[in-house]
């Protein structure tokens, strides 16, 4: 017996539910937006420059308390310490130094000096400072990346279908990204180069859901010509929806794989892309779709369009392996 | 569709056959990995900084002194024509066409003639000057890229340097700055270092293994500019002390803490050295031994012979390390420096020397270390996950789709292969991001099987035979797979051309990883599944 998730044949009436979908997606995003603009996001050494070090031990848990007390006297100005790596090693955030390169360099020298003096034993395991120069560009370079990648499948969708296809995937896809961002507002993750790549695989992730239902609407208004417009969308995500749910599970068990077993590098970055899952699936369903019924596609010139090239059209006729 | 011509199969065999020769060298022992045969490749996957250790600096070169030591240049060679003309005596003075008020305004040269009737003979002159190319010859067009542009207005002439023209010079400047980079970091070739270039003004270095990243900034910034002077002597201390000097003359501290004054005219320089190495003088002090080139053992070799009894200086980074007296002629075209330290320091201006200076100078943006522990603990808890995520999705497969999950899942294996193999063969590197971005790869490409298997469910269901349905499945669903992977590799194509670092490793294996699955999850289903359908005969497809 194969595992089902979902009933063969569904009726779900999805279009019903779009006017609370769009009340609830909106209060969604002006959350989001409202949350990075008061809490903004937890920049990472990236984005926002400065120095980190990390100290630990290989089998032993770091007292933080005892670390701050180290850091703290060197007097550097604003400095964090957070344990990670289940609790085996401290990460130490130190604001930027005034000075140049070599005041940067001179202060995590310190730093380590001062470790190997109090806790002789701990061991250094890395160790970054990053200039203001560099993470200014990062920053500008990661808005650049996803405005281009937004912009380009803008005009694949375009071109492989409607307008009107191209618009509602581009807002769907705007609708998971304000989302993201609001996630790592309020989860206070640090937001850092990792993400921005999250971010793209998003983007590449809910287009692939909003693709394949956008797929099946297409060829079901070229199939079914009288069929109410509702009708025809409800009708596409229903014929859609083991395969959105299939393949959800499958991308989500792969991640919730490197969540928990992936480390602290990634492990923001997977949460996002979970998010990034679950919100890029229910855009597909409950945004892009119902924005087709919104933007009323013109249903002749989908099917003036070469008919007969399209495989998909006429399915009574025989294909060339019913001979066989 | 479901038939399989001969050469298709042999295509899918010899796909399958590259994947697993090129993927092979990864899980063989060094030993054996050494003694395979040379037609098989034998690279590993080269692992990226965050899993194996070692020191990550990005450098910003000044570029632009390369310009202005450019323009500088042109002045002078203008002054240089404004002399020579000016002594002319074949013509009255007043038919000399000589410059004045020569001058750099952004990036052009200015010079005006006295005599503004002259303007004809003062392009005459100034015409070779923008007549230099650069960028070597073109294979195409012939020549290089004109560097130099010329115009008058009034008495007045303007030399430009192309935009094109500055360009390649600054690439140029950044490429012979990453070979001397090179030289002083990994002068054995041994470490495995990787210099790239970003934008036009940027310097990656990584080095494997480091831990240090003080020292290679030390060894990286040293300008190394060595050169040879004529020691002036015969001044009394008051004179040096109160800089009662003739022109190009000039005092240079010395490494005694002492200041000696030497000529500025430069007898040979550094850039004339072919080979420098440690070696030790008869009293077993450690010296560097040196080799010029042709012209360089001339001029030495001239000036020592004219110079016996005298001293001459050698002066490194603006400090004079020391000035010996010539004892006779050296004409041979090598000599030893005294005075430059210890072992470790004689070590190092030998490896400087041999390197040459850097044509530009270098500041320090960002530098990462990553401790050895880390990088460990990285492979270990990425391949953890990879393997787990992996087994989940396998079991998932087969729970939903039965023997056609197991079909899919060949093709996910072949995939990873695949994957392992194309990384290996084009030595891409592998980050953490990117074990990540393969994770992604197999649960996005069992996507592309699952939107065929519901596919032919559905035909299924709607009454379609098992062929009819196998090829309708395969057949209506590849345009909406080609559409969903063609959107998702157009994501990975713009964060690795525009993203940097982790990003960019993500964006590798992604797009690798799209492209593998394609073949994978469609081809080679497709093969499997049509060749059991056809000798199992199903009345219904188990799917």
């Amino acid at each position: 017996m194969l595992l089902r998730l979902i009933p063969q044949e569904t009726n779900v009436n999805f279009l019903g539910m779009r006017k609370i979908a769009a009340v609830f997606s909106i209060l969604l995003i002006i959350g989001s937006i409202a949350l990075f603009a008061v809490n903004s996001l937890n920049y990472g050494i990236d984005f926002e420059g400065g120095i980190e070090v990390e100290f630990g031990y290989e089998d032993r848990s770091v007292d933080i308390s005892a670390i701050r007390a180290v850091v703290e006297p060197l007097g550097m100005g604003d400095v964090s310490v957070k344990s990670i790596d289940d609790g085996n090693s401290a990460l130490i955030r130190i604001e930027r130094q005034p000075g140049g390169d070599q005041a940067q360099s001179d202060a995590t020298l310190r730093v380590r000096e001062a470790f190997e003096a109090a806790m002789p034993d701990i061991v250094f395991r890395q160790g970054n400072i990053i200039g203001p120069v560099v993470s200014g560009e990062l920053k500008r370079d990661g808005i650049i990346a996803v405005t281009v990648a937004v912009f380009l499948v803008l005009i694949y969708i375009w071109f492989r279908f409607e307008w009107q296809f191209g618009l509602g995937a581009v807002i769907a896809l705007l609708h998971d990204v304000l989302l993201t961002v609001g996630f790592f507002a309020i989860t206070r993750l640090d937001f850092n180069l990792s993400i921005i790549a999250a971010l793209l695989t998003i983007v590449g992730y809910s287009l692939n859901d909003t693709v394949v239902v956008y797929d099946r609407v297409r060829e079901n208004i070229r199939k079914y010509r009288k069929m109410a417009m509702q009708d025809v969308l409800n009708l596409s995500l229903n014929q859609t929806l083991s395969r959105t749910v299939m393949t959800s599970v499958t991308t989500l068990l792969a991640l919730f794989a490197l969540f928990f077993l992936g480390g602290d590098v990634i492990q923001g970055f997977t949460a996002a892309m979970i998010w990034g899952v679950v919100v890029g699936t229910y855009s597909s369903i409950f945004v892009a779709s119902p924005l087709l019924m919104f933007f009323k596609i013109r249903r002749e010139s989908m099917i003036l369009d070469d008919d007969d090239k399209d495989p998909t059209v006429d399915k009574s006729r025989p294909g060339p392996f019913s001979q066989v | 569709m479901l038939n399989f011509p001969r050469w298709k199969v042999i295509m899918i065999a010899l796909v399958c056959l590259f994947g697993i020769t090129t993927a092979l060298p990864n899980f063989l022992p060094e030993n054996t990995r050494n003694n395979l045969p040379d037609f098989l490749p034998d690279q590993t996957l080269s692992l990226g900084l965050d899993l194996r250790g070692g020191v990550n600096l990005l450098f910003a070169a000044q570029t632009d002194d390369v310009v202005r030591a450019r323009l500088n240049n042109i002045a002078d060679q203008i002054r240089d024509l404004s002399r020579e003309e000016g002594r002319r005596r074949d013509i009255p003075r007043e038919q000399r066409a000589t410059f004045t008020g020569v001058k750099i305004v952004g990036e052009t040269v200015q010079a005006t003639l006295r005599n503004p009737d002259l303007t004809e003979r003062g392009r005459e002159l100034l015409l070779p000057l923008s007549q230099s190319t650069v960028g070597g010859i073109n294979p195409v067009l012939g020549g290089g890229v004109q560097e130099v542009t010329l115009d008058r207005e009034g008495p007045t002439f303007t030399l430009a340097l192309t935009d094109q023209g500055i360009e390649i010079q600054k690439r140029d400047a950044i490429s012979r700055a990453m070979e001397v980079i090179r030289k002083r970091v990994d002068p054995d070739g041994t470490k495995e270092i990787t210099l790239q270039p970003q934008g036009s003004d940027r310097i990656i270095l990584e080095v494997p293994g480091a831990s240090d990243p003080d020292e290679i900034i030390r060894l990286v910034g040293r300008t190394a500019k060595l050169s040879f002077h004529d020691v002036i002597t015969g001044l009394s201390q008051d004179d040096i002390a109160n800089g009662r000097l003739r022109p190009r003359q000039k005092v240079m501290p010395t490494r005694d803490g002492t200041s000696i004054v030497i000529s500025e005219r430069v007898i040979v320089s550094g850039e004339d050295l072919t080979d420098a190495k440690p070696s030790y003088d008869q009293g077993g002090q450690p010296v560097v031994s040196f080799t010029f080139n042709l012209a360089g053992a001339k001029r030495f070799g001239s000036h020592t012979a004219n110079n016996v009894g005298r001293p001459f200086a050698i002066v490194l980074d603006d400090l004079v390390i020391s000035y010996p007296t010539i004892n006779s002629p050296i004409l041979g075209g090598s000599g030893i420096i005294t005075g430059v330290g210890d072992l470790a320091e004689v070590n190092e201006l030998s490896t400087l020397l041999k390197a040459g200076a850097l044509p530009v100078d270098l500041t320090v943006l960002s530098r990462r270390t990553i401790g050895p522990g880390v990088g460990a603990d990285n492979i270990e808890s990425g391949s953890m996950a990879a393997v787990v995520g992996f087994v989940a999705v396998i079991l998932y497969m087969i729970a939903s789709y039965g023997r056609f999950g197991l079909a899919a899942n060949v093709a996910l294996i072949t995939n990873l292969v695949l994957i392992t193999g194309v990384l290996s063969l084009f030595q891409a590197t592998l980050t953490l991001p990117g074990i990540a971005g393969v994770v992604l790869t197999i649960g996005m490409a069992v996507d592309a099987n699952v939107l065929i298997f519901e596919r032919i469910r559905e035909e299924q269901r709607a009454g379609a035979k098992p062929f009819q349905a196998m090829e309708r499945g395969y057949g209506q669903a590849l345009s909406t797979i080609l559409d969903a992977n063609i959107t998702t590799f157009i994501a990975a194509a713009v964060l690795y051309f525009l993203g940097t670092g982790p990003v960019q490793g993500f964006a590798v294996t992604l797009a690798i990883g799209i492209l593998t699955s394609m073949f994978t999850a469609v081809v080679l289903t497709r093969y499997i599944l049509s060749s059991w359908l056809k000798r199992a005969r199903w009345a219904k497809l188990p799917v």
